[in-house]
C-alpha cells in the first residue's frame, strides 16, 4: 500500500489503517486541549526551574525551612501510607471476602475522601482532634495532642490517602481464584499459612501500587493538612503550604524549586507504578 | 514403587463413601451416594454437569462438607477430617498453581508447609521436586513461573504439586478439562501410564465419556446427585443398568415404544420383547452398532424394517441412515457388501441388542 | 519412580474419634474461624468509623452546633452566595469542557491504534499525580504579573490570575482525567466491530458515534462527569493559589469555608461545608446507584 500512495507512506506508519472516521479531528482536539491546559504550563515551570541551575535549586531545596518542610511532608506521608496499606488492606478484605450488615454502605463510604472536598476534611478533622474535639478532648488528658502537631497532619493524610489502597486491592482481591487457597489448604497448609504464603503474596503489586499512589497523594495534599496541622515551620509545616507562603512572599523562585522538587517525584512515583504493573504482569501474567 | 504399596494393599478399599448427602440451601446435590474405591483403582466420576460428581469428589477431599453421610479412607473414618490432614492430592480444573511462585516452589509448597518438625530438609525438599518433575516429565523447569508454561505443562506441574504430600489417594476435576483435544489425548495416555507406575487411588471426575472410558479402572455415573451405574468400562458400556446410562453412554438414540403381549411395538412394526419384561410404554436405546442388515429369510418377526434416508461412502465400507420414526435422529450402520439400497428404500433390520428399560 | 523416597505411609495417626460429632455447619476451607471474622470486620468498621464517618458527620453536627437559624443565616449573607454561585459557574465550564476533551480523547485512543498512545495515555492521567498546589502555581507562573506573559497580558489589560479565569483554568487542570478516563478502558474493551458495522450498513462517522458508541458508554460518561463535577465544586488547593481571595469575587466555596474558619465563623464555615458534604454525599449515593445497577456497563478494568 505504501507503494500505491508513497506520498502518504510515512502517515501509515504512525498509525494503523482503520475505518472509522474522525481520528484527526479528536487525537487534534485532544493534543492541542492537553498542551494548553497541562503540557504548556507544567512547561512553564519546568523553563522556570531550569533558569534557576542546579545550583540554584540545590541552594533553594537546601535551605534549612524548605528542607523541614520535605521532610516532615515525605516523612508523615511514608508513614500514612505505611499505615493506609495495612488497613487499607483489611478493609479490602473484609469487604470483599465477608457478607455482613451494612457492607453496601461501608463501600460506598470508603470513597468518602475522593469526594469530599478537601477543606471540608480539613476543618472536620481539626474539629475532631482538637485538644477540645470529639477524640482530641479523649487524648487530651493522656498528654496526646494530635491536631497541630506532626501526627494532625499524619491523621489528615491516612484519610485521604485510604481509599487508594483499597480501591486498587479490592478488585484483585475478588477476582483471586479461591481454587488456589483450596489446592494451598490441600497440601496441608494451615489458613494462616494459606493466608500469608499464597493471597498476600499474589496481592503485593495491587499493595505496592495503592502504596505508591497514597503516597503520591499524601505528599501533594494541601487542603486537608492545613486546618489541622498547625503549620509551625520546621515542625508541621508542609511542602505545599511553604509554597503557598513563598508565593505569598512574592518568592516566586523558592515556590517553584519547591514545586520542581514535588513535581519530579511525582514523575519517579508514576514510574514507579508503571514499573510495578510491568513487573506484575510479566511475572504472573495478570495486573 | 511396590514396597511402598504394600501397607495400602492391605487394605480392602481405599476411599468408600457412605450415604453422602449434600444439600446447597435448600438444593440437592447427592442424594445419598455409596463409593467404594479399592487400592490402587483408577475410578472415574463420570455425569452431565450438575449430577454432583465434583461435589462428590470436594466432599471425598474435604473441600465440602456433606450433610449426611460419611468418608472413609481405608478403616479411617475421615468424615471430620479437615482438607489439611486428610492426605488428599487434588488436582483443581484450572490447576490453581500459585502464580507468584516458580514451580519449584509450587511443587515444593506441601512439604515446606509442614510443622518444623514433619518437615524435611532444604536439600531433601530440592531434591523431592527435581524427582517429581522428572517423573512428569518437566526436569530442569523449577525455575520457570506458571505463566510460562503451555496449559500441558501446567496441567503436570499441579500433578507434581499433588503428588509432593505422598498422597493417600489422588483427586482429580477434570484434569484435561481446559486442553485442546490433541494434548487431551496425549496426556490421557501419559496419566493412565503413570497411575500403572506409581500405583495411586485415584479419583477423577470427567463429563467426557471418552475420557472415562479410556482411562479408568472402573466408572461411576451419576445423575441429579446419585450414582446410576458402577462398572468396569465393558460393563457400563455393553450393559447399562438403568435408562439413564443406556441414554447417555454411546451415542445413543431414545425411541419411545410400547411393550405389549411380549412385543416391542414402533408404530406398524414389532420386535420379540426380552422375556417377562412388563407391558406398558417403554424407551428403547438404540446405537449405531446395535442394529444388523437382516440376513435372507430370516423370521420376519424378528426384524423390523426401517426407511433408508440416505446412503453414503466411506473409505471400504458402506453406511446408511436409517430413520427409525419421524422426529428423531438417523441412525447410522455399516452395510454388508451385497446389500445395496438406496435412498427411500426400506431395509430390514435385526436388534443384535435390545436396550429397553420401563419408562 | 521406583527409587522414589520411602513413602512414610500408614503412620500411626493420632486417635480421631471425634468423627462421630460433627460441628453443625462446618467452616469453608477457604474462611476464617469466626472469631478473626468478627475481629476483622470490627477492626475495619471501627477503622472506617473513625477516619471516614466520624469526619462526615461531624461537619453537620458542627454546622448545627448553634441551632437551625444559625446555620440558615450563613446561607443569606450575601458572600457566601457569591461563593455558591462562583462555584456553580466554574462548574459549568470546566465539566462541559473536559467532557467534550474526554470523549474526543477516548474515541482518539480507544478506537485506533497510533504511534506514542501509551505515552498520551498517561500524559492524560498526569494531573492526577501533580499536587493542587502545584497546579494552581502553573497558572500564576504563566500568567501572573512576574509570569512568562503576565507583561503581555497586563499590557492588554487582560487579568487571569487572581480572577475567574485563573479559577476555571486551575480547575479544568485538576478534573482533566475524570471522563477520559473512565471512558477510554471501557471503550477500549468494546473494541470497534459494532461501529464498522454501523459503518457497513451506511450510517455517517457522525451519526455512528452519537448510535452506537454514546449509547454503550452513556454509563461510564455520566460516571465521569459525576467525579468530575464533584471534584470541580471542592477543589480547594489549586483554586486557592491562582483566586487571590476577593471576598463576594473569586471565592468559590472551598475558598469560603477558609475564608470563615479563619474569621472563627466555626459555624458558618461548616454551614458551607456541609452543602459541600452535602454534594459529597450525592456524588457517592449516584456513583453507587450506577455501579451496582450500570456495573457491567461501566467496564471492568475500572481504577480511580
Amino acid at each position: 500500500m505504501s507503494a500505491a500512495a508513497p506520498a502518504r507512506a510515512p502517515w501509515f506508519r504512525l498509525r494503523q489503517p482503520s475505518a472509522l472516521p474522525g481520528f484527526c479531528p479528536t487525537l487534534g482536539f485532544a493534543l492541542l486541549y492537553l498542551s494548553l491546559i497541562v503540557l504548556i504550563p507544567l512547561g512553564a515551570l519546568v523553563l522556570r526551574a531550569s533558569g534557576l541551575g542546579l545550583d540554584g535549586i540545590w541552594q533553594v531545596a537546601t535551605s534549612p525551612r524548605v528542607r523541614a518542610a520535605l521532610e516532615v511532608s515525605f516523612g508523615v506521608s511514608l508513614a500514612a501510607a505505611a499505615v493506609n496499606s495495612v488497613f487499607g488492606l483489611l478493609v479490602a478484605w473484609v469487604l470483599t471476602r465477608y457478607r455482613f450488615p451494612a457492607r453496601r454502605l461501608l463501600d460506598a463510604m470508603v470513597d468518602l475522601p475522593f469526594a469530599l472536598p478537601t477543606a471540608v476534611a480539613g476543618i472536620s478533622l481539626a474539629a475532631i482532634w482538637a485538644p477540645n474535639g470529639w477524640i482530641g478532648g479523649l487524648l487530651a488528658p493522656l498528654g496526646i495532642k494530635v491536631a497541630f502537631t506532626p501526627l494532625g497532619i499524619f491523621v489528615a493524610l491516612v484519610f485521604v490517602g485510604l481509599p487508594f489502597v483499597v480501591r486498587t486491592v479490592q478488585p484483585v482481591l475478588a477476582d483471586l481464584d479461591r481454587e488456589t487457597e483450596e489446592a494451598s489448604a490441600s497440601l496441608g497448609a494451615t489458613r494462616r499459612q494459606t493466608v500469608f504464603r499464597v493471597v498476600l503474596p499474589s496481592l503485593l503489586p495491587a499493595i505496592l501500587t495503592g502504596f505508591a499512589l497514597a503516597f503520591g497523594r499524601a505528599v501533594g495534599e494541601y487542603g486537608s493538612v492545613i486546618f489541622i496541622a498547625g503549620n509551625l515551620p520546621f515542625r508541621s509545616e508542609i511542602a505545599p503550604l511553604l509554597i503557598v507562603i513563598k508565593l505569598e512572599e512574592f518568592d516566586y523562585q523558592g515556590a517553584t524549586v519547591i514545586a520542581s522538587v514535588m513535581l519530579a517525584i511525582a514523575f519517579l512515583l508514576l514510574l514507579t507504578i508503571n514499573l510495578i504493573q510491568a513487573w506484575s504482569r510479566r511475572r504472573f501474567g495478570h495486573v | 514403587m511396590g514396597a511402598a504399596m504394600s501397607t495400602e494393599a492391605m487394605e480392602t478399599v481405599a476411599i468408600r463413601a457412605e450415604g453422602l448427602e449434600k444439600h446447597f440451601a435448600a438444593v440437592p446435590a447427592l442424594n445419598g451416594v455409596d463409593l467404594d474405591v479399592a487400592p490402587g483403582e483408577l475410578v472415574a466420576l463420570l455425569g452431565p454437569s450438575g449430577s454432583g460428581k465434583t461435589t462428590l469428589l470436594r466432599i471425598v477431599a474435604g473441600l465440602d462438607h456433606p450433610t449426611a453421610g460419611r468418608v472413609f479412607f481405608g478403616d479411617e473414618d475421615a468424615t471430620a477430617l479437615p482438607v489439611q490432614a486428610r492426605r488428599v492430592g487434588f488436582v483443581f480444573q484450572s490447576y490453581a498453581l500459585f502464580r507468584h511462585m516458580t514451580v519449584g516452589d509450587n511443587v515444593a509448597y506441601g512439604l515446606k508447609v509442614r510443622p518444623r518438625s514433619a518437615r524435611p530438609s532444604r536439600t531433601d525438599i530440592r531434591k523431592r521436586v527435581s524427582e517429581l518433575l522428572e517423573l512428569v516429565h518437566l526436569p530442569g523447569l523449577e525455575k520457570r513461573f506458571p505463566a510460562q508454561l503451555s496449559g500441558g505443562q501446567r496441567q503436570r506441574v499441579a500433578l507434581a504439586r499433588a503428588l509432593a504430600v505422598e498422597p493417600r489417594v489422588l483427586l482429580l476435576d477434570e484434569p484435561f478439562g481446559a486442553l485442546d483435544a490433541k494434548v487431551r489425548r496425549d496426556l490421557r495416555r501419559w496419566l493412565r501410564d503413570l497411575h500403572d507406575r506409581t500405583g495411586h487411588t485415584t479419583l477423577f471426575v470427567t463429563h467426557d465419556q471418552d475420557e472415562a472410558l479410556e482411562l479408568a479402572d472402573r466408572v461411576a455415573i451419576l445423575d441429579r446427585g446419585r450414582i446410576e451405574q458402577i462398572g468396569t468400562p465393558d460393563e457400563v458400556y455393553d450393559r447399562p443398568a438403568t435408562a439413564f446410562v443406556a441414554g447417555f453412554i454411546g451415542e445413543a438414540v431414545k425411541v419411545p415404544v410400547t411393550v405389549a403381549g411380549g412385543r416391542v411395538l414402533l408404530g406398524p412394526h414389532g420386535l420379540p420383547a426380552p422375556d417377562g419384561f412388563r407391558d406398558g410404554p417403554a424407551a428403547l436405546f438404540v446405537r449405531p452398532r446395535d442394529l444388523v442388515a437382516a440376513e435372507d429369510g430370516e423370521d420376519v418377526a424378528d426384524t423390523m424394517p426401517l426407511a433408508v434416508a440416505g446412503v453414503r461412502r466411506a473409505g471400504p465400507a458402506r453406511r446408511a441412515e436409517l430413520s427409525i420414526a419421524e422426529h428423531l435422529p438417523a441412525v447410522e450402520i455399516e452395510l454388508p457388501p451385497h446389500v445395496s439400497p438406496s435412498r427411500g428404500d426400506t431395509l430390514a433390520v435385526r436388534f443384535s441388542t435390545l436396550r429397553l428399560f420401563p419408562a | 519412580m521406583s527409587d522414589a523416597p520411602a513413602r512414610p505411609r500408614a503412620e500411626p495417626q493420632p486417635a480421631r474419634p471425634r468423627a462421630v460429632t460433627r460441628p453443625a455447619r462446618p467452616r469453608a476451607v477457604t474462611e476464617e474461624t469466626t472469631l478473626t471474622r468478627r475481629l476483622l470486620i470490627a477492626t475495619a468498621i471501627g477503622f472506617l468509623a473513625l477516619f471516614v464517618m466520624l469526619p462526615l458527620a461531624a461537619v453537620f453536627v458542627e454546622a448545627l452546633r448553634r441551632g437551625l437559624d444559625h446555620y440558615l443565616a450563613t446561607f443569606s449573607d450575601p458572600d457566601t452566595q457569591a461563593a455558591i454561585r462562583l462555584t456553580l459557574l466554574v462548574a459549568a465550564i470546566s465539566v462541559p469542557l473536559n467532557m467534550v476533551f474526554g470523549v474526543a480523547a477516548a474515541w482518539a485512543i480507544a478506537k485506533f491504534e497510533f504511534v506514542g498512545k501509551s505515552l498520551l495515555t498517561t500524559l492524560v492521567d498526569l494531573p492526577f499525580s501533580v499536587s493542587p498546589v502545584v497546579s494552581g502555581l502553573v497558572f500564576v507562573l504563566l500568567f501572573g504579573a512576574h509570569g512568562l506573559l503576565g507583561p503581555w497580558l497586563e499590557a492588554h489589560d487582560l487579568q487571569i490570575v487572581f480572577a475567574v479565569p485563573g479559577i476555571v483554568l486551575a480547575t479544568v487542570f485538576v478534573t482533566f482525567p475524570f471522563v477520559a478516563r473512565e471512558l477510554i478502558p471501557l471503550m477500549q474493551e468494546q473494541g470497534t466491530s459494532e461501529e464498522e458495522a454501523a459503518l457497513t450498513l451506511g450510517a455517517s462517522g457522525f451519526r455512528t458515534f452519537l448510535t452506537v458508541t454514546l449509547p454503550n458508554v452513556k454509563w461510564a460518561l455520566l460516571y465521569g462527569v459525576l467525579l468530575c463535577n464533584a471534584r470541580a465544586m471542592g477543589e480547594f488547593g489549586a483554586v486557592s493559589v491562582v483566586s487571590g481571595h476577593v471576598r463576594g469575587l473569586t471565592n468559590t466555596m472551598p475558598l469560603h469555608v477558609e475564608i470563615l474558619y479563619n474569621e472563627y465563623d466555626f459555624v458558618g464555615a461548616f454551614a458551607v461545608a456541609s452543602l459541600l458534604a452535602g454534594l459529597a454525599l450525592v456524588t457517592l449515593v449516584a456513583k453507587s446507584v450506577l455501579e451496582w445497577r450500570f456495573g457491567d456497563a461501566l467496564g471492568q478494568s475500572r481504577l480511580h
